[in-house]
């Protein structure tokens, strides 16, 4: 679950790790408001969206003169901010941060991640901030200084020296405590990825996190209750809300062919056969293990609500679900919701006879196929 | 022979709610010899009339002489049960179930190194499955049948769907090793049993986009297997930064793409299916190459 920068902020707050004032605004007199408070005499107007790269796109400025901020707010609220994340439609713009600005000495890098390949966090920085981190691995990895998490003990003291060592950050008292208050962060709220881009020396020579980026994982959601409030169904697609109120895995694609799946690695396999049949998928849509009759049902009203969608393609491989639910699924959804598309359907596995039986019975049109490729190839064709 | 399990092996089950009373009575249908059930609160009581029920793993096995696990627990519960498993003296332990914490199986993974002779499959997997002897899993057991082909797979489904290709040939041992980021056996120790499974002649490997564990088992099969691999990588099509569904099946920072994956394989001398479809054709084609 992604959340915006100020709460991000909030979060890392409460772990004691140092942020500039800040305030959210909705309104650019809400955000006159909060610059008075702030008391400095520049501040930063920043856009909140989900998505990166907001100063490439105009979404962040710095504000010299105080009596500008209501023009600025004006400015970005409500724009269509386009980010190189954010695709070429862009996001619009309902919250701006307004944050005391800093005279900045230096700017380093910082992130904690699990390691897949270690098996474990680790907390990792470049002395190279405000880059992006992408371009640094690729081109210098020697330069991306890490230290694992223990899962035991956690980052340890000294782990937090060395680093603030490599990174020439003279100030290491201080960093050794803002990197521990970031692994606690990542741990206490089961982070799944947590990173300050940048975090920066002030002249005074003060560390500060002045941007930050949390994304909390889904899996374990159950346990921090607290962090619900933090999601933000504005900056979730429609769809993919709904799926998610029906335990379904949808996820919006650009292409107009419907997919549904079950399992996630099938579901995938399914778009890649349908590019290789030279079409293009609209979604990838995993009905899962359990899926019902209505769940089914509701997975056809979700792809059918893309006005994109010019044909429906559904592979299933029954193992514990099982073909004839699948099949009552599909045939209820097609009364349902008027059916108009194409509909490719390829069935295997548990009662699959059953299945097949009864989508035949049923009187709707489909045409079935045998194998993963004939299904992808026939979807392309009727679609074309 | 096969790899893992047979059908001499004793499997318990932990967690025997709806899906794992469901399951665990397939698999005995099957022929997986069952000889033991843990729930909270049934201890005493018994599964299908036959099959005695325990509040502890370490009961279960001390009564029963189980050395397998398959867990159903559900996920805030579920790396407690791994760990018991493995605590109890389990030597397998196969972990079906789906959305257990990441930092949970980080913690799980560093306990188990006190239990090197317990070998974790999953979370989040189908299970595995030696074909006509024993299933621990919640795999169609009737599409498999036995043969020679290996098949290791992240994903549940797309694994049936190779079993189903390679039905002419058939299989030794099928095994699900889970779409999570962190999970117990990985590509590399199946690989190694496998190559060492003198009944196993091919190999099929399937991955999926996300971490660079298909770029060490490429390294490795170049290495060390003697025997022909074929692969396909799901996720072609699948954009950045979205998880597909699995946990551990999203492009991050531009690493991860199915591209990267496929390269170091057919670097590697492995034999790439573009299409989900083509497995069993590129698995043949293997084949003939390695003799030929």
């Amino acid at each position: 679950m992604k959340i915006h920068e100020y709460q991000a902020k909030e979060v890392l707050a409460r772990f004691g790790v140092p942020v500039l004032a800040n305030g959210v605004a909705h309104t650019a007199d809400e955000a006159v408001e909060i610059a008075k408070n702030l008391g400095t005499p520049v501040v930063v107007v920043k856009a909140q969206i989900h998505a990166g790269g907001r100063g490439k796109g105009g979404g962040v400025k710095v504000v010299k003169d105080i009596s500008q901020v209501k023009e600025v707010a004006r400015s970005i609220l409500g724009m269509q901010l386009v980010t190189p994340q954010t695709g070429p439609e862009g996001k619009k713009v309902k919250k701006i941060l307004v944050e005391a600005g800093c005279a900045i000495a230096s700017e380093i890098y910082v992130a904690v991640l699990v390691d897949r390949q270690l098996g474990c966090p680790i907390i990792m920085g470049c002395a190279e901030g405000g880059m992006a981190i992408e371009e640094i691995a690729h081109e210098s990895p020697e330069k991306i200084i890490k230290e694992k998490i223990h899962p035991a003990t956690g980052l340890s003291p000294f782990q937090a020296k060395r680093l603030a060592l490599k990174l020439g950050i003279s100030q290491v008292r201080p960093a050794q405590k803002l990197f521990s208050s970031l692994v606690n962060c990542f741990l206490g709220t089961d982070a799944s990825m947590l990173e300050i881009n940048p975090l920066v020396i002030t002249e005074q020579g003060e560390l500060v996190a002045l941007d930050a980026k949390i994304s909390f994982e889904e899996n374990s959601l159950f346990r921090h209750k607290d962090l619900h409030e933090y999601r933000d169904l504005d900056e979730e697609n429609e769809q993919e809300i709904e799926a998610k109120n029906f335990d379904l895995n949808y996820i919006k694609l650009d292409g107009s062919i419907g997919c549904l799946v079950n399992g996630a690695g099938l579901a995938m396999a399914t778009m890649d056969a349908i590019k290789q049949q030279g079409g293009d998928p609209a979604n990838f849509l995993d009905v899962g293990g359990g899926a019902t009759e209505e769940t089914v049902t509701a997975a056809f009203r979700i792809i059918l609500g893309d006005p994109a969608v010019k044909g429906i393609l559904v592979n299933i491989f029954g193992g514990i679900m099982k073909c004839d639910i699948i099949a009552k699924g599909v045939v209820g959804a097609a009364k349902n919701v008027g059916l108009k598309v194409p509909l490719v359907v390829r069935l295997e596995g548990t009662n699959v006879e059953a299945g097949r039986k009864h989508l035949e019975e049923s009187g709707i049109n489909l045409e079935f196929a045998g194998g993963i490729d004939e299904a992808a190839s026939k979807i392309v064709k009727a679609t074309s | 022979m096969s790899v893992l399990v047979n059908k001499d092996t004793k499997v318990l089950v932990q967690g025997l709610g709806s899906a794992g009373a469901f399951h665990a009575e397939q698999c005995m249908d099957y022929g997986t010899k069952i000889v033991a059930g843990v729930h909270p609160n049934k201890g005493g009581t018994k599964f299908r009339d036959s099959v005695p029920i325990f509040e502890t793993v370490e009961d279960a096995v001390k009564n029963t002489g189980a050395t397998a696990s398959m867990i159903f627990v559900p996920p805030p519960f579920c790396a407690d049960a791994i760990m018991e498993a493995a605590e109890a003296g389990c030597s397998i332990v196969v972990c079906i179930t789906e959305g257990v914490p990441v930092l949970d199986m980080v913690r799980v993974r560093h306990y188990m190194r006190d239990f090197p002779d317990c070998r974790l499959v999953g979370p989040n997997c189908p299970g595995l499955i030696t074909a006509d002897e024993c299933k621990m899993g919640i795999m169609p057991g009737y599409i498999h049948k036995k043969g020679s082909v290996g098949i290791v797979s992240r994903s549940g489904t797309l694994t049936y769907e190779a079993v189903w290709q390679v039905r002419d040939l058939g299989q030794t041992t099928c095994v699900g090793i889970g779409g999570d980021p962190i999970n117990g056996t990985n590509f590399i120790d199946c690989l190694t049993l496998f190559n060492e499974d003198p009944e196993t002649e091919a190999i099929i490997m399937i991955g999926e986009i996300g971490g660079t564990a298909e770029e060490e088992a490429a390294q490795f099969i170049k290495d060390n297997v003697k025997k022909p691999v074929a692969s396909f990588i799901a996720g072609q099509t699948a954009p950045p930064g979205k998880r597909m569904g699995h946990a551990g099946a999203i492009i991050s920072g531009g690493k991860g793409t199915a591209a990267e994956k496929e390269a170091a394989l057919r670097e590697a001398g492995i034999e790439v299916s573009e299409s989900p479809g083509g497995m069993g054709v590129a698995l043949k084609k293997a084949i003939k190459r390695h003799k030929g």
